[in-house]
């Protein structure tokens, strides 16, 4: 018994990592053009070449470094700017709570690298074969592979994106593609009546709070669309 | 000094999304574990996003554009009824773009 399952052991850490590999690959098409618009949308609000390569390893998170972007080209201060990337990202915390059962007996080293890791898309793919696979001691490579395909992924997208980005004619109106890449997330985000009112509410609250000093508008206009989250939720229709 | 200060703000940005990322992996059994936590961070994608498109379709130069010949609004219709129908990032994008130059050829 034990004799035949140390060989399983031994190749059960690269099978779990390609398995993660090839659960992450389909996700890429939606990601690779998300990179490729950050990288020019960076040059065009004025950041260095170099800089937009180094925030998708720095910040690595795709919709928080395109607010970054945004902020920065409006001279924003750095508190603000450091506040509305930290709320941005803040659903993160969820991944971090559902995936820290299974890392429990983790090293540091494996913690640490796993949090970096943990992107939307590396979640998404690595979190139903953590819940509902077998319980074997190399699961967390899984997680590893769905990671480090999407950082790779993220990294070339963007520095391609960089590369691209003085020959694309500023009349396509290419940038608008980040706003269509929003509308496709937020539709995936809608679970409810309530997730619907608090989009609603939150994209009529930024008109008026785009006028505020700092470009504290985004914070103001997401607070309001969570608080009428909130209040919705007790009208959501209950499941089963 | 403005490289100094943009790679500082940057590093501050990453350090933020990096400790929101370890908080439960490393320190679970410290943090608070209720339910009213996770029923506001629900609204948080949602809220952000909703936004976030406002702020790309009406916003132009800084100011607020509402009017009916803002060929992004029509543009971002189209996408959401696509994005509603096939659930896809791509399909989304391609007919939002598609649809964003047809209205452009449309109303200039």
């Amino acid at each position: 018994m034990l004799s035949s399952s140390l060989p399983l052991h031994a190749n059960s850490r690269q099978n779990e990592f390609l398995a993660g590999v090839r659960a992450e690959l389909p996700l890429l098409l939606g990601v690779v053009p998300f990179g490729l618009i950050f990288g020019v949308l960076g040059l065009a609000v004025g950041i260095p070449d170099w800089a937009v390569v180094v925030s998708s390893s720095l910040i690595f998170g795709g919709s928080s470094q395109v607010v970054f972007a945004q902020l920065w080209g409006a001279a924003t201060p750095a508190s603000v700017t450091v506040t509305t990337v930290g709320i941005v990202n803040l659903r993160h915390l969820l991944y971090s709570a559902a995936v820290a059962e299974y890392l429990r007996e983790q090293p540091w080293r494996w913690k640490l690298l796993l949090a970096y890791l943990l992107t939307d898309e590396a979640f998404a793919a690595a979190i139903k074969r953590l819940r509902d696979g077998p319980v074997t001691p190399h699961r967390h490579y899984f997680l590893l592979g769905t990671g480090v395909t999407l950082w790779v992924g993220w990294q070339l997208s963007t520095l391609t994106g960089v590369l691209m980005g003085a020959a694309i004619p500023g009349d396509w109106s290419l940038d608008f593609s980040i706003a269509l890449t929003f509308i496709a997330l937020l539709v995936l985000s809608v679970h409810g009546q309530s997730d619907a009112w608090a989009a609603t509410v939150a994209a009529i609250a930024v008109m008026p709070a785009m006028l505020l000093p700092h470009k504290l508008g985004l914070l103001v206009a997401a607070t309001f669309g969570i608080a009428c989250g909130l209040f919705m939720c007790r009208f959501d229709h209950k499941k089963g | 000094m403005s490289t100094s200060v943009l790679l500082m703000i940057m590093a501050a940005c990453g350090l933020v999304t990096f400790l929101i990322r370890l908080s439960f992996i490393a320190f679970g059994h410290h943090l608070p574990n209720d339910p009213r936590i996770a029923a506001v961070l629900r609204y948080v994608p949602p809220a952000i996003l909703g936004a976030l498109i406002a702020q790309e379709i009406f916003s132009l130069n800084g100011n607020i554009s509402l009017a009916s010949d803002n060929p992004r609004m029509w543009a971002a219709l189209v996408a959401l009824l696509v994005a509603r129908v096939t659930r896809s990032v791509l399909a989304t994008i391609a007919t939002g773009m598609l649809a964003l130059w047809t209205a452009q050829a449309w109303m200039t």
